[in-house]
């Protein structure tokens, strides 16, 4: 059981130029930014080309770390001092090690099919070349949020994923509504942010460092109550970054970005930088109990509200998203379990990475057949006109419901199991809630494929928005092999990481080892049961409510009360419409009334009672170079009889 | 080289007015660019490892009897406020000479420009406090002319607003330059900031503090006497505009950190709380009021109270980190709001307003590469970190957390607070900013209307803005080098 995190070797040989990962994507966005309509015949592939050797990059570096020594695995490169002030130096610098490897590993290798993927979704798009040079900004940033080998460069790259982000998202300048969601996702980000950079300007008070190395081993010598404290600031931090309550309601609103952005951004890379943060914490958590607890909460009662909210939407890509801040509210209740689960969240994120991106596609891919169509309501019957979307988004269904065998059996069920390892009544509260979103899953999910795949085919009598019949296609290839490739993951990657324990082992330097609790409130064997039970039950309960009866093309309006506080958000919007925004509106509307009003007009009856100045003032505008001589002249006699009278005094 | 810094201008101003009005803005160009060729060959000659001495020093006496005496020089705090004057004024020069928009006038309008230049520069250089003070007026009646001269429909009142607010601060800050005078007996800024108020009682320190921190606190602006900025930024010509948000704002804070500071310990101490406190209720006031505006000239104008407050915040720790991030700030915004400035003046020649709701939107459809510009300016202005905005922001608000000794930590922990709180609001309204402006669709009433994307000549105005600010946002030591050595001195009593 031993933690590295604290140490850290200087890297040499291929890792000695690793700023390569960073600089490739950098360039890729430069070019085409810069580049102008000049880089357009070409520049999707430049961009796909890019995100594919860093991949390829990472993939060398990832082998050449392997064969090292548990205590070599962690390497670090100095690049450039931030600011090299005496009393405040913040160095640039790269941490490679098994946990920034993984993520340089997913980013690169999820973002390279995404990259392909949207050769083809976006060809219909003007400005694709643009698109790409966003995304390949969006790599960039977040291969340096992972690489950074201090708190300051990861909050640079921190900030950069929330501004490529925010482009993204408000990438459709016609809709009024993608602007808005962009502007909310980038505010209530921003809130999180300030809870980052006051855990880093607590750090620096304390401790004169933000290097990771430095942090980690100076932290235990801190007051218990400033440990706290900084865990619960970067907590706030990662809830902003990863949709997580109270700050939750951007992420289903930024799904007004193109579908590939959704995948790769608010689904498979970004929206797990939270986890990300805390995992990298891992020494600043192990030392308070508090602290995690605290975490564990949170990433529950999200994973419920995720789970609830996902049941009453009927908008496709909404239902993933609301998915997507349930299972990250798994990976956020891993984490928070500390030693007992930090490599579980890492794991469920990448076994995540993989069957939700899928999903994400093969949304995309079905909007891609039906004019952009999102209502599930009006899909229906696909399965045979999209063969190989069905197969695809079939398996990653399968493998996010926790299918056994498949990825997110492996990953989920060993959170659901080290939840119920907890002592006494928080076993029964997180282990239960973590079992019942397992049911509430299977569910939603179940109830997504078959509006969608199954079931009647009600686009046939229906006009899509702009006013066209539906002709439902499967997509071409350049689309269909990522979907396929991420399928394959969502099938292996959760056996392939947990065979002999491989992803855990392979962690161990970063987050140190995984801890197996001495006792479960209920046996572990029970557990699998339970969830597989809870999984069943809830595809039933899908198939009687959706699935056996014929889907209504409207949405019903008379529901019960639950159904309509799900369809509300569970209430998050009113609550921040109530607290946030109307008072704000009153409070600006105040001010711009006294500062127009009040203070000017001090100022005006000053102006009026000097009058004769004024009006000496008003005239001065026609002829003014005289009158600026004149005050020169005045001003000058003034200050020499003012000092001779000091100096004479 | 520091007098060929002054000369240089002033001469221009001199010789501009016998030229034909044709060949004026040439002139101007000529002039500036030279000026900025003067400061960039001292930031190149600068010895950067002697930070404690005012380098390129002149001290001839002038007049004996009131000690006023030509002392100038350049140390770490004042060569990047040199530089960054010079290649404003440069810029404005640039501007005015386009082709496409020759104003009327354009010899006084240029004349008024090297003039202001003279004083900006002086200001920065001098170090003697009575000539610190008349460089500081000189500033003022030729700024005045060029809004009420130049300026939109209401420049008059406007005009009479900064004129009569800025005299009124100017005549405070005289009063208490005299009282240092009266009490020490020498003018010389590097004697006064050397003793560091040895032998001045502790209610000398406080008074004069507050008479000289408060006449600069009008040109800052500190909320809340910034009432004249919204007016005179919206009524200004651009050129006026820029040269009065990237420099004229910072003659405050620089006063602040070069004079009141230093000179004045004790009295920095008991006060510094009180500027803190205004400092950070101006951020938050400036936020808010930016949410509710409709003109675009005058959310920028109210955004700089904001950034300004940042400044306050960190001047008010009294600590090296703090003065440091205010110098830095004051550059960044000098820069990223000289640019905002510009490219609302590129709005108002193709729209003819700078009112939101008559753009309407869509400027990213319109004008593609205009808008990509404003959402830049925007998100540095924001202080997203890798552009110059982050680092003045967040060390600002980094030096909270340990305040000088003396100072109430638990006070500047809410200080911090609200601060942070004003980061969360500058983001909203720039927001809502773009997506009012840049984003959207374009309305029915422009789609017939031609205009072009960012000519050429802009470009060439607005492409040194653009580098610096990515620069300073990801290299700070080139600012932060540069000052951290003499603000240590500074704060060190010479």
């Amino acid at each position: 059981m031993t933690n590295l995190a604290a140490d850290a070797q200087g890297a040499t040989g291929l890792a000695g130029s690793a700023w390569l990962l960073l600089a490739l994507p950098t360039l890729g966005a430069i070019v085409l930014l810069v580049g102008g309509r000049r880089t357009n015949k070409w520049g999707h592939i430049l961009g796909s080309a890019t995100v594919l050797g860093t991949f390829v990059y990472g993939l060398a570096l990832f082998f050449s770390t392997t064969g090292l020594d548990a205590y070599k695995r962690t390497q670090e490169l100095h690049l450039f001092a931030w600011i090299p002030v005496n009393a405040l130096k913040v160095d640039f610098g790269l941490r490679l090690d098994p946990l920034s490897l993984t993520f340089v590993l997913l980013i690169t290798g999820v973002g390279a099919l995404i990259h392909i993927y949207s050769v083809g979704y976006m060809s219909h798009d003007r400005d694709r070349r643009r698109f790409f040079a966003y995304l390949n900004l969006f790599v960039a940033a977040m291969l340096l949020l992972v690489l950074g080998n201090g708190f300051v460069t990861l909050y640079f790259g921190w900030e950069g994923v929330g501004l490529a982000s925010y482009l993204l998202i408000g990438w459709y300048q016609d809709r009024p509504s993608a602007a808005t969601a962009a502007k909310k996702a980038f505010l209530m980000n921003r809130v999180g942010d300030l809870g980052l950079a006051v855990a880093i300007f607590l750090m620096f008070a304390n401790l004169g460092t933000t290097q990771y190395s430095e942090v980690f081993a100076k932290i235990g010598t801190l007051p218990s109550g400033t440990i706290l404290a900084i865990t619960l600031l970067l907590l706030l931090g990662a809830c902003g970054k990863s949709g997580q309550f109270p700050l939750q309601s951007w992420l289903p609103d930024a799904m007004e970005g193109p579908t590939p952005v959704s995948a790769l951004i608010h689904a498979a890379t970004m929206v797990t930088a939270g986890v990300y943060l805390i995992a990298r914490s891992n020494p600043i958590y192990d030392l308070t109990g508090d602290g995690r607890l605290i975490v564990t909460i949170i990433g529950t009662v999200t994973l419920l509200i995720g789970c609830i909210v996902g049941c009453a939407y009927d908008d496709i890509k909404k239902v993933l998203a609301y998915s997507t801040v349930s299972q990250i509210g798994y990976m956020i209740l891993a984490v928070g379990l500390g030693p007992f689960g930090y490599a579980l969240g890492i794991m469920h994120l990448l076994t995540h990475g993989f069957f939700k991106a899928g999903l994400f596609l093969g949304a995309g891919s079905v909007m891609h057949g039906m004019n952009d169509e999102v209502d599930m309501r009006k899909f229906g019957g696909l399965w045979r006109l999209m063969p190989i979307t069905f197969v695809t988004f079939g398996l990653g269904y399968l493998a996010l419901i926790g299918f056994p065998g498949l990825s997110g059996y492996f990953s989920k069920d060993a959170i659901i199991e080290a939840a119920f390892g907890q002592e006494g009544w928080r076993g029964w509260a997180f282990g239960g809630a973590a079992l019942l979103g397992a049911g509430l899953t299977a569910f939603y999910m179940t109830r997504l494929v078959l509006m969608t795949f199954f079931g009647e085919k009600r686009w046939k009598d229906l006009k899509s928005a702009d006013g066209k019949d539906f002709h439902p296609h499967e997509s071409p290839k350049s689309m269909t092999i990522p979907m396929i490739i991420l399928a394959i993951g969502s099938v292996g990657a959760g056996a392939f990481l947990s065979v002999g324990n491989r992803l855990v082992d392979w962690l161990e330097p970063s987050l140190g080892g995984l801890k197996e609790s001495e006792h479960f409130v209920i046996p572990k064997g029970t557990v699998t049961i339970l969830t597989i039970v809870l999984m069943l039950l809830g595809v039933g309960a899908a198939w009687l409510f959706v699935g056996r009866k014929p889907v209504p093309v409207t949405r019903p309006a008379r529901v019960s009360f639950p159904v309509r506080a799900a369809r509300a958000d569970l209430y998050g919007n009113a609550l921040n419409e109530a607290l946030f925004a109307r008072p704000g509106t009153w409070l600006t509307r105040a001010l711009v009334f006294v500062d127009n009003k009040g203070v000017d007009g001090v100022v005006n009856g000053l102006a009026a009672m000097l009058g004769g100045t004024s009006g000496r003032l008003r005239r001065a505008q026609t002829g003014f170079v005289r009158s600026y001589a004149l005050s020169m002249l005045g001003g000058s006699i003034l200050v020499v009889a003012a000092l001779l009278a000091v100096r004479f005094s | 080289m520091t007098v060929l810094l002054l000369v240089l201008p002033l001469l221009g101003c001199l010789a501009v007015l016998g030229l034909p009005p044709k060949r004026a803005a040439a002139f101007g160009v000529a002039v500036t660019s030279a000026t900025l060729a003067t400061a960039l060959l001292m930031a190149a000659t600068f010895d950067y490892h002697r930070s404690g001495f005012a380098q390129f020093s002149v001290n001839a006496p002038w007049i004996p009897l009131i000690d006023l005496r030509i002392h100038l020089g350049v140390d770490g705090i004042s060569l990047p406020l040199v530089v960054l004057t010079a290649l404003l004024c440069a810029l404005c020069a640039g501007y005015l000479a386009r082709p496409s928009g020759q104003p009327e006038r354009p010899r006084a309008l240029v004349a008024l420009l090297l003039l202001t230049e003279v004083g900006m520069l002086g200001t920065f250089v001098a170090l003697n406090l009575l000539l610190f003070f008349v460089f500081f007026e000189v500033v003022l009646v030729p700024m005045y002319a060029v809004i009420a001269g130049w300026g939109g429909q209401r420049r008059a009142a406007a005009a009479r607003q900064f004129i009569l607010y800025t005299l009124l601060g100017s005549g405070v800050l005289l009063v208490g330059l005299l009282l240092l005078y009266s009490r020490t007996s020498t003018m010389d800024m590097v004697v006064l900031v050397g003793r560091a108020g040895t032998g001045l009682s502790h209610g000398v320190q406080v008074l004069g503090f507050l008479l000289i921190a408060g006449g600069l606190a009008v040109k800052v602006p500190v909320w809340p006497l910034h009432s004249w900025l919204p007016d005179a930024h919206t009524q200004a010509p651009t050129v006026g505009s820029v040269l009065l948000a990237g420099v004229l704002l910072k003659m405050g804070t620089y006063g602040m950190v070069r004079i009141a500071v230093p000179m004045l310990p004790e009295g920095a101490v008991a006060l510094a709380p009180a500027l803190g406190a205004l400092g950070v209720a101006g951020i938050v006031y400036a936020a808010l009021a930016c949410l509710a505006q409709r003109d675009l000239k005058r959310l920028i104008a109210f955004s700089s109270v904001g950034h300004m407050g940042f400044v306050l915040l960190g001047i008010a720790t009294l600590t090296p980190v703090g003065i440091n991030a205010a110098l830095l700030g004051n550059i960044a915004h000098g820069l990223i709001t000289g640019l905002l400035f510009f490219l609302v003046g590129g709005i108002a020649q193709r729209y003819g307003s700078t009112d939101i709701d008559r753009i309407g939107g869509g400027l990213l459809a319109k004008a593609p590469r205009l808008g990509s510009l404003l959402v830049f300016a925007a998100v540095a202005s924001l202080g997203l970190p890798g552009l110059a905005g982050f680092w003045g922001e967040m060390l600002a608000m980094l030096s909270a957390f340990r305040p000088a000794g003396g100072l109430n930590p638990a006070l500047y922990l809410v200080f911090l607070a609200v601060a942070g709180l004003g980061t969360v609001l500058t983001a909203a309204y720039f927001l809502v900013m773009l997506r009012r402006v840049a984003q959207g669709v374009v309305p029915p009433r422009w789609t017939a209307e031609r205009f072009g994307d960012v000519t050429a000549r802009e470009w060439v105005a607005w492409t040194p803005l653009l580098v610096l600010v990515l620069a300073i946002g990801l290299w700070p030591r080139i600012v932060l080098g540069v000052t951290d050595g003499a603000v240590r001195v500074l704060l060190r009593g010479g």
